[in-house]
């Protein structure tokens, strides 16, 4: 029995640990987050020529043909270090969208570029507040153009291709839309992890070319976001760690009534609590995996498993960390909140934890049906 | 990332699969589970269990991790996993040797002389006799170096005087591992020692305690001039804390993955069964949010204990992080519990197995569960050694630190 990663997984993991170590310290996120430039072009360029944006990609397509066990503790260390790059939207979604639904040819024309890096992908979902997938949808294709709002986009600004649910002849579909191209009008939206920022992108007659099958687009959108939740999941799971990890280093080092707040009771059995939500992300986040790399059929409970309890350890911590660092916890300088955007924006940037609690209960009550 | 045992874990598996199906019968759905915490075992039961036991022993599968030389295997922690696993497949009695098996003959095995261990551990393992675990008073449970039973030593004896409190099997057990106060003038943790008892020696009195929920599975022990023979004394005069530490680092080791038993299916199966605003409860939005939240936690808590599963298989010694499948476990049983109560409305208010939704089995639970967050070590004990012995956060202060243990109070000052 091992539920755990293999050595090798373990290895490629720490290189990824050390090259962000080196290459995004957290001020590289808070220059991102400070600034109106949507991703660290420098730490994308580094992420692509270490080959991580083709982990799971056949190597026929450029990738480096490991699977998903490799992209997940990757994706921790991304994760970890609060990398300011579009990691999560070009790999996750709009590669793997290719990966699942792509035509060879589509596969061959498009997968290279997105694993070089020299394309970044998105998804366009939802379009009004509210939403938190493809219900809803009023955008339209007809005769292979698009017109339509869509709000909001992860990473919208930075990508040059999203994945885009739209309405076609035979109902809700998926299809592949440059952002460079004709029909696009992009608008950088405020967004509450400026780190990882999203767009509002309307679309008017621009060139749509079908991804998958004609009305097929909810299944394909379904699948491509459990796939994508259980990979955020590690992100979330890394992230959560490093706020904890700084937290409890902090309580350490701060003094008051001549000892270590950290020795406070109080503030032990918060840790003591917050560590044991941590080790339970971590536990569902490996059932993701499993489940992701064998592509099983528990996938669909799995992804929800491992997307809420990494939501809330998240959470938890990063409202922790501040309320535990005092006021300097409440100040831009300190970097207690780039957790706390980045927290929360991951815990809805894929559907908000209710909307995959009604996944959850029913796929399981499908399940029994079945 | 593999759920599957390894080549040597399947061929052991094999192996006790083979000597369980030729000697027991598969548990069936109908077939008794274990003995609940603090549920009292009856004589049918008690013959049934140390039968069986003693077939085990006679074929060596009793108490395999035990080193050889102690009538066990050898076994690793995994493969202890694996017959458990593979046991608890099959309709056997209830398990009364876990005190014995977990905690006594392991600390016998660590600080008993060889004649002790000839004396004891044999018998332990056979099942012929049964050992319960003396240690909590009712001045001392979370705060056990605390105790108070005094041992005073009379030519080749010690006479004890006291009270044990929350002893688990005491009416039917022939030892006891005991540890009592023989130096009331030295320091808390320095004036203890460790004895093994007699539990049918003259001055031993004891009396069932009844818990909420009217089980009685638990005893107080009292000690009225209770004759010991120096020869059953473990290890040295004064060194009774170090000894039981073993013991505590024992109960610790026992690895339970409990998430499967928070109950999240039969909640599943209650929300199915009963009516909110005239339909199933299980279509309600509400009630389907907050059996996800459970559900969520309550896998996770079973993940967690397969990773623990894991470690063992590749020769890691989980520690203190075992705490947290009891931590967790324990608070998520009873909010199911106390969920589910809700779930049935007013109807809530029964508890009668026929009247009652599940035959009473919520009400049954959530009267059972408060023990198990006190029990083994209190939730707030085990938040202290999580946040203590895994995030290595500084030990509570003292107050009792360096005094005299006579010199400790023990209440509010009298006015």
């Amino acid at each position: 029995m091992n539920f755990d990663f293999s050595d090798d997984q373990k290895l490629l993991q720490q290189t990824a640990k050390d090259f962000l170590d080196e290459h995004s310290p957290l001020s590289v996120c808070r220059e991102v987050l400070e600034s109106d430039a949507p991703y660290s072009q420098s730490l994308w360029k580094g992420a692509a020529e270490l080959g991580w944006l083709g982990t799971a990609v056949p190597e026929e397509y450029g990738g480096a043909g490991f699977g998903y066990l490799e992209l997940a503790v990757v994706a921790e260390e991304v994760g970890r270090a609060l990398a300011p790059i579009p990691f999560s939207s070009s790999v996750y979604l709009a590669t793997e969208a290719l990966l699942l639904a792509g035509s060879d040819e589509q596969k061959k024309r498009l997968l290279p570029k997105l694993v070089s890096g020299e394309s970044i992908g998105t998804a366009a979902f939802t379009e009004k507040a509210g939403q938190n997938g493809v219900e809803g949808v009023e955008a339209r294709v007809e005769g292979g153009k698009l017109s339509g709002s869509k709000l909001p986009v992860p990473d919208g600004n930075a990508a040059d291709v999203a994945v885009v649910a739209a309405q076609g002849a035979k109902g809700l579909s998926l299809y592949l839309v440059s952002l460079t191209g004709e029909g696009v009008e992009r608008v950088a939206v405020r967004s509450l992890d400026p780190s990882r920022p999203a767009a509002r992108i309307d679309f008017d007659g621009a060139p749509a070319e079908l991804l998958g099958t004609e009305g097929g687009g909810a299944a394909l959108a379904e699948s491509l976001l459990d796939r994508a939740a259980v990979l955020l999941a590690f992100e979330q799971l890394g992230g959560t760690e490093r706020a904890f990890d700084i937290t409890r280093e902090f309580t350490l080092q701060r003094y008051a009534f001549g000892r270590p707040i950290a020795s406070f009771q109080a503030i032990k059995h918060r840790l003591a609590d917050l560590w044991c939500d941590i080790e339970l992300a971590r536990s569902n986040c490996y059932y993701g995996a499993w489940a992701l790399s064998n592509d099983d059929d528990e996938l669909g409970e799995a992804a929800c498993l491992a997307r809420l309890q990494a939501s809330r350890a998240f959470d938890l911590a990063t409202v922790e960390m501040i309320e535990l660092h005092g006021g300097v916890g409440y100040t831009w300088e300190y970097d207690c909140h780039l957790f706390y955007r980045r927290a929360k924006s991951t815990s809805v940037v894929l559907g908000s934890p209710a909307c995959w609690r009604e996944k959850l209960i029913s796929r399981l009550e499908a399940n029994r049906a079945a | 990332m593999d759920f599957n045992d390894t080549p040597e874990e399947a061929a052991f598996r094999a192996e006790v699969r083979a000597w369980l199906e030729a000697n027991a019968k598969l548990r069936g759905p109908d077939d008794g589970g274990g003995v609940d915490l603090g549920e009292r075992v009856d004589d049918e039961t008690l013959r049934a269990a140390k039968a069986w036991q003693k077939k085990k022993a006679d074929a060596g599968w009793a108490c395999i991790r035990w080193p050889k030389e102690y009538g066990g295997r050898g076994a690793t922690a995994i493969q202890s996993v694996i017959w458990g696993q593979e046991e608890s497949k099959f309709n056997t009695p209830p398990n009364i040797f876990g005190i014995g098996h977990g905690m006594c003959g392991p600390t016998i095995m660590t600080h008993g002389t060889p004649e002790q261990k000839e004396r004891w551990i044999p018998k332990l393992l056979s099942g012929e006799e049964i050992w319960c675990q003396l240690f909590s008073e009712p001045s001392a449970g979370s705060d056990l170096a605390g105790l108070r039973s005094t041992a005073v030593r009379d030519g080749d004896d010690w006479i004890v005087n006291g009270q044990k409190i929350w002893t688990t099997g005491a009416q039917f057990c022939d030892w006891g591992i005991l540890v009592v106060r023989s130096d009331p003038n030295a320091a808390k943790h320095a004036g203890l020692t460790y004895f093994v008892v007699d539990m049918h020696s003259p001055g031993i009195e004891i009396k069932p305690i009844v818990q909420i929920n009217g089980g009685t599975g638990f005893n107080e022990v009292f000690f009225d001039d209770v004759r010991i023979p120096d020869a059953n004394r473990l290890s040295e005069v004064g060194n009774g804390w170090a000894v039981a530490i073993t013991t505590l680092m024992n109960e610790r080791a026992s690895i339970g993955s409990g998430g499967g038993r928070a109950g999240i299916g039969d909640l599943l199966r209650l929300a199915r069964e009963v009516e909110l605003d005239g339909a199933p409860a299980i279509e309600d939005s509400g009630v389907r949010q907050k059996i996800a939240e459970f559900y969520v936690r309550s896998k996770a808590v079973q993940y967690t204990g397969n990773r623990t599963v894991s470690a063992l298989s590749q020769g890691k010694t989980p520690g203190p992080e075992a705490s947290l499948g009891k931590l967790v476990g324990a608070v998520l049983i009873q909010d199911i519990a106390s969920y589910a109560i809700e779930l049935q409305g007013a109807a809530g208010v029964l508890s009668d197995s026929e009247h009652t939704a599940h035959e009473g089995g919520w009400q049954e639970r959530y009267l059972g569960i408060p023990g198990l967050r006190v029990a083994g070590g209190t939730d707030e004990v085990l938040r202290n050694i999580i946040a203590e012995r895994v995030l290595g956060l500084p030990p509570e202060t003292r107050a009792d630190k360096g005094i005299a243990f006579k010199d400790i109070p023990t209440g509010p000052p009298s006015k």
